[in-house]
Protein backbone atom coordinates (compact mmCIF):
# COMPACT_ATOMS: atom_id res chain seq x y z
CA UNK A 1 0.00 0.00 0.00
CA UNK A 2 2.72 2.39 1.07
CA UNK A 3 4.59 1.59 -2.15
CA UNK A 4 1.52 2.16 -4.28
CA UNK A 5 1.16 5.58 -2.31
CA UNK A 6 4.75 6.78 -3.21
CA UNK A 7 5.82 5.86 -6.77
CA UNK A 8 2.83 8.42 -8.34
CA UNK A 9 4.66 11.77 -5.70
CA UNK A 10 7.97 10.28 -7.04
CA UNK A 11 7.07 9.89 -10.56
CA UNK A 12 5.82 13.84 -10.22
CA UNK A 13 9.45 14.75 -8.69
CA UNK A 14 11.54 14.97 -11.65
CA UNK A 15 12.77 18.29 -11.98
CA UNK A 16 12.72 19.36 -8.29
CA UNK A 17 15.36 16.20 -7.99
CA UNK A 18 17.43 16.79 -10.89
CA UNK A 19 17.21 20.46 -9.63
CA UNK A 20 18.70 19.56 -6.37
CA UNK A 21 21.26 17.31 -7.88
CA UNK A 22 22.81 20.07 -9.34
CA UNK A 23 22.47 22.42 -6.77
CA UNK A 24 24.71 19.83 -4.82
CA UNK A 25 26.85 19.49 -7.50
CA UNK A 26 27.63 23.18 -7.53
CA UNK A 27 27.90 23.38 -3.80
CA UNK A 28 30.17 20.89 -2.25
CA UNK A 29 33.30 21.76 -4.54
CA UNK A 30 32.94 25.36 -3.23
CA UNK A 31 32.45 23.47 0.24
CA UNK A 32 35.79 21.81 -0.36
CA UNK A 33 37.03 25.08 -1.56
CA UNK A 34 36.28 26.67 1.64
CA UNK A 35 37.02 23.91 3.83
CA UNK A 36 40.12 24.09 1.90
CA UNK A 37 40.89 27.89 2.66
CA UNK A 38 39.96 27.65 6.36
CA UNK A 39 42.39 24.59 6.86
CA UNK A 40 44.88 26.63 4.97
CA UNK A 41 44.44 30.37 7.18
CA UNK A 42 44.61 27.78 10.45
CA UNK A 43 47.92 26.08 9.78
CA UNK A 44 49.44 29.13 8.90
CA UNK A 45 48.67 31.10 11.93
CA UNK A 46 48.71 28.16 14.25
CA UNK A 47 51.94 27.53 13.87
CA UNK A 48 53.35 31.04 13.14
CA UNK A 49 54.68 30.17 9.45
CA UNK A 50 56.26 33.62 8.31
CA UNK A 51 54.83 34.98 4.89
CA UNK A 52 58.02 34.20 3.20
CA UNK A 53 57.50 30.68 3.54
CA UNK A 54 53.68 29.67 3.55
CA UNK A 55 51.30 32.89 3.15
CA UNK A 56 48.07 32.50 4.58
CA UNK A 57 45.04 32.84 1.69
CA UNK A 58 44.20 36.18 3.12
CA UNK A 59 47.69 37.58 2.64
CA UNK A 60 47.46 36.42 -0.87
CA UNK A 61 44.03 37.88 -1.02
CA UNK A 62 45.76 41.46 0.00
CA UNK A 63 48.54 41.09 -1.83
CA UNK A 64 46.09 40.09 -5.12
CA UNK A 65 44.58 43.48 -4.35
CA UNK A 66 47.76 45.67 -4.22
CA UNK A 67 49.36 44.54 -6.62
CA UNK A 68 46.31 44.34 -9.00
CA UNK A 69 48.44 46.94 -11.28
CA UNK A 70 51.35 45.09 -11.84
CA UNK A 71 49.39 41.91 -11.95
CA UNK A 72 46.13 42.95 -13.86
CA UNK A 73 49.15 43.92 -16.72
CA UNK A 74 51.34 40.46 -16.65
CA UNK A 75 47.70 38.97 -16.88
CA UNK A 76 46.93 40.78 -19.99
CA UNK A 77 50.62 39.75 -21.67
CA UNK A 78 49.99 36.38 -20.71
CA UNK A 79 46.44 36.18 -22.19
CA UNK A 80 47.32 37.79 -24.79
CA UNK A 81 49.72 35.54 -26.00
CA UNK A 82 48.11 32.61 -25.09
CA UNK A 83 45.15 33.71 -27.43
CA UNK A 84 47.83 34.02 -30.42
CA UNK A 85 49.19 31.11 -29.89
CA UNK A 86 45.46 29.54 -29.41
CA UNK A 87 44.23 31.46 -33.15
CA UNK A 88 47.30 30.55 -34.72
CA UNK A 89 47.03 26.82 -33.84
CA UNK A 90 43.08 26.43 -34.59
CA UNK A 91 43.49 28.17 -37.96
CA UNK A 92 46.73 26.04 -38.74
CA UNK A 93 45.66 22.73 -37.13
CA UNK A 94 42.13 23.09 -39.49
CA UNK A 95 44.01 24.01 -42.00
CA UNK A 96 46.72 21.19 -41.93
CA UNK A 97 44.30 18.90 -41.16
CA UNK A 98 42.17 19.54 -44.76
CA UNK A 99 44.92 19.21 -46.86
CA UNK A 100 45.94 16.67 -45.48
CA UNK A 101 42.19 14.90 -45.81
CA UNK A 102 42.88 15.87 -49.49
CA UNK A 103 46.09 14.76 -50.18
CA UNK A 104 47.29 11.95 -48.89
CA UNK A 105 51.11 12.59 -50.30
CA UNK A 106 51.14 15.84 -48.10
CA UNK A 107 49.88 13.86 -45.27
CA UNK A 108 52.17 10.90 -45.47
CA UNK A 109 54.90 13.52 -46.06
CA UNK A 110 54.16 15.91 -43.54
CA UNK A 111 52.30 13.87 -40.44
CA UNK A 112 55.21 12.59 -38.72
CA UNK A 113 56.86 15.34 -38.24
CA UNK A 114 53.65 16.91 -36.88
CA UNK A 115 53.71 13.83 -34.55
CA UNK A 116 57.95 14.94 -33.19
CA UNK A 117 56.86 18.49 -33.03
CA UNK A 118 54.36 17.40 -30.55
CA UNK A 119 56.53 14.34 -28.44
CA UNK A 120 59.56 16.83 -27.84
CA UNK A 121 58.83 18.76 -25.29
CA UNK A 122 58.47 22.33 -25.61
CA UNK A 123 60.21 23.33 -22.41
CA UNK A 124 63.38 22.25 -24.25
CA UNK A 125 62.28 23.86 -27.77
CA UNK A 126 61.86 27.38 -25.81
CA UNK A 127 65.12 28.13 -25.36
CA UNK A 128 66.26 27.86 -29.02
CA UNK A 129 63.53 29.55 -29.75
CA UNK A 130 64.30 32.74 -27.95
CA UNK A 131 67.53 32.60 -29.35
CA UNK A 132 66.71 33.05 -32.99
CA UNK A 133 63.09 34.71 -33.23
CA UNK A 134 61.72 37.96 -31.24
CA UNK A 135 60.71 37.65 -27.53
CA UNK A 136 57.28 38.02 -28.76
CA UNK A 137 57.43 36.02 -31.78
CA UNK A 138 59.12 33.26 -29.86
CA UNK A 139 56.53 33.16 -27.07
CA UNK A 140 53.59 32.68 -29.16
CA UNK A 141 55.10 30.12 -31.23
CA UNK A 142 56.09 27.78 -28.06
CA UNK A 143 52.03 28.30 -27.33
CA UNK A 144 50.94 27.21 -31.21
CA UNK A 145 53.38 24.45 -30.81
CA UNK A 146 51.73 22.70 -28.01
CA UNK A 147 48.43 23.61 -28.85
CA UNK A 148 47.84 23.13 -32.85
CA UNK A 149 48.38 19.32 -32.48
CA UNK A 150 45.02 18.48 -31.23
CA UNK A 151 43.38 20.51 -33.19
CA UNK A 152 45.53 18.58 -35.95
CA UNK A 153 44.62 15.37 -34.77
CA UNK A 154 40.96 15.70 -34.19
CA UNK A 155 39.93 17.74 -37.19
CA UNK A 156 42.00 14.47 -39.01
CA UNK A 157 39.82 12.21 -37.21
CA UNK A 158 36.42 14.30 -38.09
CA UNK A 159 37.19 14.39 -41.59
CA UNK A 160 37.70 10.65 -41.61
CA UNK A 161 34.41 10.06 -40.08
CA UNK A 162 31.73 10.89 -42.50
CA UNK A 163 29.17 8.46 -42.75
CA UNK A 164 29.43 6.35 -45.78
CA UNK A 165 25.85 6.84 -47.27
CA UNK A 166 25.91 10.33 -47.00
CA UNK A 167 29.41 10.27 -48.69
CA UNK A 168 27.51 7.95 -51.41
CA UNK A 169 24.69 10.24 -51.67
CA UNK A 170 26.81 13.69 -52.28
CA UNK A 171 28.78 11.11 -55.14
CA UNK A 172 25.64 10.05 -56.38
CA UNK A 173 24.59 13.89 -57.19
CA UNK A 174 27.87 15.09 -58.21
CA UNK A 175 29.34 17.13 -55.56
CA UNK A 176 32.59 18.51 -55.96
CA UNK A 177 35.57 18.32 -53.74
CA UNK A 178 34.82 21.61 -52.45
CA UNK A 179 30.96 21.02 -51.54
CA UNK A 180 31.91 17.85 -50.35
CA UNK A 181 34.41 19.19 -47.96
CA UNK A 182 31.77 22.43 -47.43
CA UNK A 183 28.49 20.66 -47.03
CA UNK A 184 29.24 16.73 -45.70
CA UNK A 185 32.72 16.75 -44.20
CA UNK A 186 33.65 19.82 -42.14
CA UNK A 187 30.01 19.77 -40.58
CA UNK A 188 30.64 16.06 -39.61
CA UNK A 189 34.26 16.84 -38.09
CA UNK A 190 32.66 19.97 -36.13
CA UNK A 191 32.11 18.16 -33.06
CA UNK A 192 36.14 16.96 -33.14
CA UNK A 193 37.16 20.16 -33.98
CA UNK A 194 35.75 21.49 -31.12
CA UNK A 195 36.80 18.87 -28.64
CA UNK A 196 40.50 19.74 -30.49
CA UNK A 197 40.30 23.20 -29.69
CA UNK A 198 39.09 22.67 -25.97
CA UNK A 199 41.74 20.82 -25.65
CA UNK A 200 44.12 23.33 -27.25
CA UNK A 201 42.77 26.35 -25.35
CA UNK A 202 44.45 24.80 -21.86
CA UNK A 203 47.41 23.79 -23.68
CA UNK A 204 47.97 27.30 -25.38
CA UNK A 205 47.68 28.64 -21.81
CA UNK A 206 50.85 26.17 -20.84
CA UNK A 207 52.21 27.26 -23.76
CA UNK A 208 52.52 30.60 -22.81
CA UNK A 209 53.42 30.00 -19.95
CA UNK A 210 56.08 27.80 -20.63
CA UNK A 211 57.90 29.91 -23.10
CA UNK A 212 57.44 33.24 -20.44
CA UNK A 213 59.65 31.63 -18.23
CA UNK A 214 61.98 30.86 -20.16
CA UNK A 215 62.31 33.92 -21.33
CA UNK A 216 62.16 35.26 -18.09
CA UNK A 217 65.35 33.85 -16.66
CA UNK A 218 66.98 35.41 -19.70
CA UNK A 219 65.80 38.91 -18.37
CA UNK A 220 62.67 40.49 -20.24
CA UNK A 221 59.33 39.93 -20.35
CA UNK A 222 56.36 40.72 -18.11
CA UNK A 223 53.79 38.32 -18.17
CA UNK A 224 52.15 36.38 -15.10
CA UNK A 225 54.77 33.30 -15.46
CA UNK A 226 57.37 35.70 -15.61
CA UNK A 227 55.76 37.71 -12.59
CA UNK A 228 56.09 34.32 -10.97
CA UNK A 229 60.20 33.16 -11.74
CA UNK A 230 60.27 37.63 -10.80
CA UNK A 231 58.96 36.98 -7.02
CA UNK A 232 60.77 33.71 -6.55
CA UNK A 233 64.01 35.08 -7.21
CA UNK A 234 62.60 38.33 -4.77
CA UNK A 235 61.00 35.66 -2.07
CA UNK A 236 57.76 37.28 -2.72
CA UNK A 237 55.74 35.07 -1.91
CA UNK A 238 52.80 35.80 -1.45
CA UNK A 239 52.95 37.25 -4.59
CA UNK A 240 53.55 34.08 -6.64
CA UNK A 241 50.73 32.57 -4.89
CA UNK A 242 48.54 35.44 -6.43
CA UNK A 243 50.07 35.00 -9.71
CA UNK A 244 49.14 31.14 -9.67
CA UNK A 245 45.69 32.37 -8.76
CA UNK A 246 44.95 34.33 -11.41
CA UNK A 247 46.38 31.93 -14.25
CA UNK A 248 44.49 29.23 -12.96
CA UNK A 249 41.52 31.31 -12.81
CA UNK A 250 42.50 31.90 -16.52
CA UNK A 251 42.87 28.59 -17.28
CA UNK A 252 39.26 27.82 -16.17
CA UNK A 253 37.62 30.83 -17.83
CA UNK A 254 39.08 29.88 -21.13
CA UNK A 255 37.95 26.55 -20.54
CA UNK A 256 34.47 27.45 -19.65
CA UNK A 257 34.40 29.59 -23.23
CA UNK A 258 35.23 27.33 -25.30
CA UNK A 259 32.87 24.78 -23.93
CA UNK A 260 30.14 27.24 -23.69
CA UNK A 261 30.88 28.09 -27.34
CA UNK A 262 31.03 24.01 -28.37
CA UNK A 263 27.41 23.62 -26.80
CA UNK A 264 26.10 26.64 -28.29
CA UNK A 265 27.49 25.44 -31.97
CA UNK A 266 26.15 21.71 -31.23
CA UNK A 267 23.18 22.49 -28.75
CA UNK A 268 21.00 21.54 -32.06
CA UNK A 269 21.71 18.46 -33.52
CA UNK A 270 24.71 16.34 -31.50
CA UNK A 271 24.31 13.88 -28.83
CA UNK A 272 27.05 15.36 -26.96
CA UNK A 273 25.10 18.60 -26.44
CA UNK A 274 22.02 17.09 -25.86
CA UNK A 275 19.52 16.75 -22.68
CA UNK A 276 19.03 13.37 -21.72
CA UNK A 277 15.18 12.88 -21.96
CA UNK A 278 16.29 12.83 -26.17
CA UNK B 1 34.19 5.90 -61.82
CA UNK B 2 31.14 7.40 -63.98
CA UNK B 3 32.94 5.68 -67.06
CA UNK B 4 31.74 2.37 -67.86
CA UNK B 5 28.12 3.48 -67.37
CA UNK B 6 28.15 6.53 -69.15
CA UNK B 7 29.58 4.70 -72.36
CA UNK B 8 27.37 1.78 -71.98
CA UNK B 9 24.30 4.34 -71.46
CA UNK B 10 23.95 5.10 -75.35
CA UNK B 11 24.61 1.48 -76.56
CA UNK B 12 22.54 -0.63 -74.21
CA UNK B 13 18.53 0.30 -72.96
CA UNK B 14 16.20 -1.00 -75.68
CA UNK B 15 13.54 1.33 -76.31
CA UNK B 16 10.86 1.95 -73.28
CA UNK B 17 13.79 0.41 -71.10
CA UNK B 18 14.72 2.84 -68.21
CA UNK B 19 17.32 0.82 -66.86
CA UNK B 20 18.74 -2.62 -68.48
CA UNK B 21 21.52 -4.32 -66.89
CA UNK B 22 23.87 -6.76 -69.73
CA UNK B 23 25.89 -9.89 -68.05
CA UNK B 24 27.18 -7.89 -65.45
CA UNK B 25 29.18 -8.99 -62.14
CA UNK B 26 30.89 -7.44 -59.22
CA UNK B 27 33.91 -9.24 -57.94
CA UNK B 28 34.79 -7.33 -54.35
CA UNK B 29 38.34 -6.67 -54.13
CA UNK B 30 39.09 -9.80 -51.58
CA UNK B 31 38.08 -11.73 -55.28
CA UNK B 32 34.57 -13.00 -54.00
CA UNK B 33 32.15 -13.23 -56.77
CA UNK B 34 29.00 -11.11 -55.29
CA UNK B 35 26.90 -10.77 -58.14
CA UNK B 36 25.94 -11.65 -61.91
CA UNK B 37 25.95 -12.27 -64.29
CA UNK B 38 22.79 -10.76 -64.32
CA UNK B 39 20.43 -9.60 -66.98
CA UNK B 40 17.93 -6.98 -65.99
CA UNK B 41 15.55 -4.96 -68.01
CA UNK B 42 12.99 -2.14 -66.06
CA UNK B 43 10.46 -0.27 -68.26
CA UNK B 44 9.79 3.59 -68.07
CA UNK B 45 7.37 3.39 -64.82
CA UNK B 46 7.61 -0.04 -63.95
CA UNK B 47 7.66 -0.86 -59.88
CA UNK B 48 10.21 -3.40 -59.69
CA UNK B 49 11.04 -5.39 -56.69
CA UNK B 50 14.53 -7.21 -56.02
CA UNK B 51 13.75 -9.97 -53.89
CA UNK B 52 16.51 -12.39 -52.00
CA UNK B 53 18.58 -13.45 -49.25
CA UNK B 54 21.19 -11.18 -47.76
CA UNK B 55 23.79 -11.26 -49.34
CA UNK B 56 22.67 -11.91 -52.79
CA UNK B 57 24.25 -9.14 -54.17
CA UNK B 58 20.89 -7.12 -54.56
CA UNK B 59 21.73 -4.05 -52.66
CA UNK B 60 25.59 -4.24 -54.89
CA UNK B 61 22.60 -4.29 -57.82
CA UNK B 62 21.45 -1.31 -57.23
CA UNK B 63 24.61 0.78 -56.71
CA UNK B 64 25.81 -0.20 -59.92
CA UNK B 65 22.74 0.99 -61.53
CA UNK B 66 23.06 4.24 -59.42
CA UNK B 67 26.77 4.63 -60.50
CA UNK B 68 27.76 4.38 -56.94
CA UNK B 69 29.92 1.55 -57.81
CA UNK B 70 31.30 0.23 -61.10
CA UNK B 71 30.72 -3.61 -62.78
CA UNK B 72 33.13 -5.56 -63.21
CA UNK B 73 31.90 -7.17 -66.05
CA UNK B 74 28.87 -6.11 -68.46
CA UNK B 75 26.85 -3.33 -69.07
CA UNK B 76 24.93 -0.98 -66.93
CA UNK B 77 22.38 1.01 -69.23
CA UNK B 78 20.20 3.39 -68.22
CA UNK B 79 18.67 6.00 -70.00
CA UNK B 80 17.00 9.21 -69.13
CA UNK B 81 14.40 10.58 -71.79
CA UNK B 82 13.17 13.56 -69.48
CA UNK B 83 14.88 17.08 -69.94
CA UNK B 84 16.22 16.48 -66.41
CA UNK B 85 19.58 15.21 -67.61
CA UNK B 86 21.22 18.55 -67.52
CA UNK B 87 25.15 18.56 -68.28
CA UNK B 88 27.50 17.60 -65.59
CA UNK B 89 24.76 16.20 -63.34
CA UNK B 90 23.64 13.36 -64.99
CA UNK B 91 23.15 10.20 -62.38
CA UNK B 92 22.22 12.99 -60.06
CA UNK B 93 19.24 14.05 -61.61
CA UNK B 94 18.29 11.07 -63.03
CA UNK B 95 18.18 8.91 -60.32
CA UNK B 96 16.95 9.24 -56.86
CA UNK B 97 18.32 6.94 -54.04
CA UNK B 98 16.60 5.77 -50.91
CA UNK B 99 19.37 3.92 -48.31
CA UNK B 100 18.47 1.52 -45.78
CA UNK B 101 19.43 4.10 -43.08
CA UNK B 102 17.62 7.60 -43.58
CA UNK B 103 21.44 8.62 -44.21
CA UNK B 104 20.17 12.11 -43.06
CA UNK B 105 22.51 15.19 -42.20
CA UNK B 106 21.93 15.61 -38.41
CA UNK B 107 23.38 18.56 -37.94
CA UNK B 108 20.53 20.64 -40.16
CA UNK B 109 16.77 21.12 -40.88
CA UNK B 110 14.73 18.54 -42.41
CA UNK B 111 14.55 21.77 -45.16
CA UNK B 112 17.46 21.94 -45.96
CA UNK B 113 18.34 17.92 -46.05
CA UNK B 114 16.10 18.08 -48.74
CA UNK B 115 17.47 20.56 -50.32
CA UNK B 116 20.73 18.89 -50.58
CA UNK B 117 20.79 17.64 -53.98
CA UNK B 118 19.77 20.54 -55.73
CA UNK B 119 22.19 23.02 -53.32
CA UNK B 120 24.55 20.40 -55.08
CA UNK B 121 23.80 20.81 -58.60
CA UNK B 122 23.82 25.27 -57.94
CA UNK B 123 20.33 25.48 -58.18
CA UNK B 124 18.76 28.98 -57.23
CA UNK B 125 17.46 29.08 -53.57
CA UNK B 126 13.93 30.38 -55.31
CA UNK B 127 13.52 27.67 -57.58
CA UNK B 128 15.01 25.18 -54.89
CA UNK B 129 12.43 26.69 -52.37
CA UNK B 130 9.10 25.89 -54.57
CA UNK B 131 10.59 21.73 -55.45
CA UNK B 132 11.76 21.13 -51.45
CA UNK B 133 8.03 21.96 -50.35
CA UNK B 134 6.44 19.95 -53.12
CA UNK B 135 8.41 17.13 -52.34
CA UNK B 136 7.73 17.49 -48.59
CA UNK B 137 4.04 17.96 -49.25
CA UNK B 138 4.61 14.67 -51.67
CA UNK B 139 5.26 12.70 -48.45
CA UNK B 140 3.53 14.53 -45.84
CA UNK B 141 5.96 16.36 -43.80
CA UNK B 142 5.35 20.00 -44.92
CA UNK B 143 4.63 20.82 -41.26
CA UNK B 144 8.26 19.61 -40.41
CA UNK B 145 10.12 21.48 -42.51
CA UNK B 146 12.26 23.31 -39.59
CA UNK B 147 12.64 20.35 -37.12
CA UNK B 148 16.06 18.51 -37.03
CA UNK B 149 16.42 14.78 -38.17
CA UNK B 150 16.74 13.64 -34.30
CA UNK B 151 13.72 15.43 -33.31
CA UNK B 152 11.78 12.56 -35.68
CA UNK B 153 10.37 9.23 -35.98
CA UNK B 154 12.18 6.21 -37.77
CA UNK B 155 9.24 6.19 -40.22
CA UNK B 156 9.44 10.20 -40.35
CA UNK B 157 12.94 10.12 -40.86
CA UNK B 158 12.51 7.59 -43.65
CA UNK B 159 10.04 10.52 -45.54
CA UNK B 160 12.59 12.65 -45.74
CA UNK B 161 14.83 10.75 -47.43
CA UNK B 162 12.18 9.97 -49.59
CA UNK B 163 11.68 13.45 -50.10
CA UNK B 164 15.19 14.39 -50.67
CA UNK B 165 15.01 11.44 -53.64
CA UNK B 166 12.00 13.00 -55.42
CA UNK B 167 12.85 16.48 -55.37
CA UNK B 168 15.06 16.38 -58.57
CA UNK B 169 12.20 14.74 -60.05
CA UNK B 170 14.02 11.67 -61.07
CA UNK B 171 12.81 9.18 -64.15
CA UNK B 172 14.18 6.40 -61.96
CA UNK B 173 14.31 5.91 -57.99
CA UNK B 174 16.18 3.17 -56.49
CA UNK B 175 15.19 2.05 -52.74
CA UNK B 176 17.75 0.01 -50.56
CA UNK B 177 15.48 -1.96 -48.34
CA UNK B 178 14.23 1.46 -47.18
CA UNK B 179 11.75 0.11 -44.85
CA UNK B 180 13.14 -2.54 -43.42
CA UNK B 181 14.43 -1.18 -39.65
CA UNK B 182 10.68 0.47 -39.14
CA UNK B 183 7.86 -1.39 -37.31
CA UNK B 184 5.25 -3.15 -39.55
CA UNK B 185 2.27 -0.55 -38.54
CA UNK B 186 4.93 2.07 -39.65
CA UNK B 187 5.98 0.17 -42.94
CA UNK B 188 2.34 -0.87 -44.12
CA UNK B 189 1.68 3.35 -43.97
CA UNK B 190 4.87 3.97 -45.76
CA UNK B 191 3.74 1.41 -48.31
CA UNK B 192 0.62 2.57 -49.05
CA UNK B 193 2.27 6.27 -49.22
CA UNK B 194 5.00 5.01 -51.88
CA UNK B 195 2.68 3.46 -54.01
CA UNK B 196 0.39 6.57 -54.10
CA UNK B 197 3.70 8.67 -54.68
CA UNK B 198 4.45 6.27 -57.62
CA UNK B 199 0.77 6.23 -58.89
CA UNK B 200 1.34 9.74 -59.09
CA UNK B 201 4.52 10.54 -60.29
CA UNK B 202 4.90 7.51 -62.27
CA UNK B 203 8.85 6.97 -61.45
CA UNK B 204 10.69 4.12 -62.49
CA UNK B 205 10.99 2.42 -58.97
CA UNK B 206 13.67 -0.44 -58.42
CA UNK B 207 13.02 -1.47 -54.94
CA UNK B 208 15.36 -4.19 -52.71
CA UNK B 209 13.73 -5.83 -50.11
CA UNK B 210 14.11 -9.64 -48.25
CA UNK B 211 10.20 -9.54 -47.52
CA UNK B 212 8.16 -11.52 -49.62
CA UNK B 213 4.72 -9.54 -48.63
CA UNK B 214 6.36 -6.14 -48.93
CA UNK B 215 7.37 -7.19 -52.55
CA UNK B 216 4.29 -8.75 -53.93
CA UNK B 217 2.43 -5.71 -52.03
CA UNK B 218 4.20 -2.83 -53.96
CA UNK B 219 5.51 -4.28 -57.24
CA UNK B 220 4.20 -5.10 -60.54
CA UNK B 221 7.29 -7.97 -60.83
CA UNK B 222 8.82 -9.57 -58.67
CA UNK B 223 12.71 -10.80 -59.54
CA UNK B 224 13.71 -13.48 -57.05
CA UNK B 225 17.46 -13.51 -56.77
CA UNK B 226 19.46 -16.51 -55.68
CA UNK B 227 22.06 -16.96 -52.94
CA UNK B 228 25.70 -15.27 -53.75
CA UNK B 229 26.60 -14.64 -56.63
CA UNK B 230 23.20 -13.39 -57.36
CA UNK B 231 21.17 -14.11 -60.29
CA UNK B 232 18.10 -14.28 -61.40
CA UNK B 233 15.93 -17.11 -60.20
CA UNK B 234 12.32 -16.60 -61.11
CA UNK B 235 10.44 -13.46 -62.09
CA UNK B 236 6.51 -13.07 -61.05
CA UNK B 237 4.58 -10.87 -62.40
CA UNK B 238 1.91 -9.50 -59.67
CA UNK B 239 -0.78 -8.62 -62.11
CA UNK B 240 -3.44 -6.97 -59.41
CA UNK B 241 -4.58 -3.41 -60.65
CA UNK B 242 -3.77 0.04 -59.13
CA UNK B 243 -4.76 1.18 -57.09
CA UNK B 244 -3.79 -1.13 -54.44
CA UNK B 245 -4.68 -0.44 -50.86
CA UNK B 246 -5.39 -2.97 -47.61
CA UNK B 247 -8.23 -4.55 -48.94
CA UNK B 248 -5.48 -6.55 -50.97
CA UNK B 249 -3.61 -6.95 -48.24
CA UNK B 250 -6.26 -9.15 -47.25
CA UNK B 251 -7.20 -10.72 -50.02
CA UNK B 252 -7.04 -13.97 -51.14
CA UNK B 253 -5.05 -13.10 -54.19
CA UNK B 254 -2.19 -11.60 -52.12
CA UNK B 255 -2.35 -14.83 -49.90
CA UNK B 256 -1.83 -16.73 -53.19
CA UNK B 257 1.03 -14.78 -54.71
CA UNK B 258 3.15 -14.23 -51.21
CA UNK B 259 3.04 -18.49 -51.29
CA UNK B 260 4.12 -18.20 -54.89
CA UNK B 261 7.23 -15.64 -54.26
CA UNK B 262 7.75 -17.71 -51.39
CA UNK B 263 8.29 -21.05 -53.29
CA UNK B 264 10.14 -19.18 -55.80
CA UNK B 265 12.46 -17.88 -52.98
CA UNK B 266 12.95 -21.31 -51.37
CA UNK B 267 15.78 -22.84 -53.77
CA UNK B 268 17.98 -19.72 -52.62
CA UNK B 269 18.06 -20.29 -49.30
CA UNK B 270 18.68 -24.20 -49.60
CA UNK B 271 21.93 -23.65 -50.33
CA UNK B 272 22.43 -22.05 -46.42
CA UNK B 273 21.18 -24.81 -43.67
CA UNK B 274 21.10 -23.44 -40.70
CA UNK B 275 20.70 -19.42 -41.21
Amino acid sequence: MTSFDASPSSAAQPEPDTRRLRMVRLLLPLLVLAAGVVLWELVVRLNNIPAYVLPGPGAVFRTLVQDWPVLSQSLLTTLLTTLEGFVAAAIGGIILAVLFNQSKWLEYSLFPYAVILQVTPVIAIAPLLLIYLPQQTAVVVCAWIVAFFPVLSNTTLGLNSVDRNLAGLFQLYGASRIQTLRYLKLPSALPFILAGLRIAGGLSLIGAVVAEIAAGSAGAGSGLAYRIAESGYRLNIPRMFAALLLLSAAGIVIYGLLALASHLMLRHWHESALGKEN
Amino acid sequence: MAGPAALSESAAAPAGAAVSLRGVTKVYDSGLLALGPLDLDVRSGEFVSLLGPSGCGKSTALRLIAGLKAPTSGSVGVSHHSGQARAGHSNGFAIGFVFQEPTLMPWTSVRENVRLPLKLAHASLAESDARVREALAQVGLTEFADAYPRELSGGMKMRVSLARALVTDPDILLMDEPFAALDEITRFRLNNDLLSVWRNLRKTVIFVTHSVFESVYLSQRVIVMTSRPGRLSTEIRIDTPEPRGEDFRTSAAYAAYCRMVSNALAPSYAGQSGS
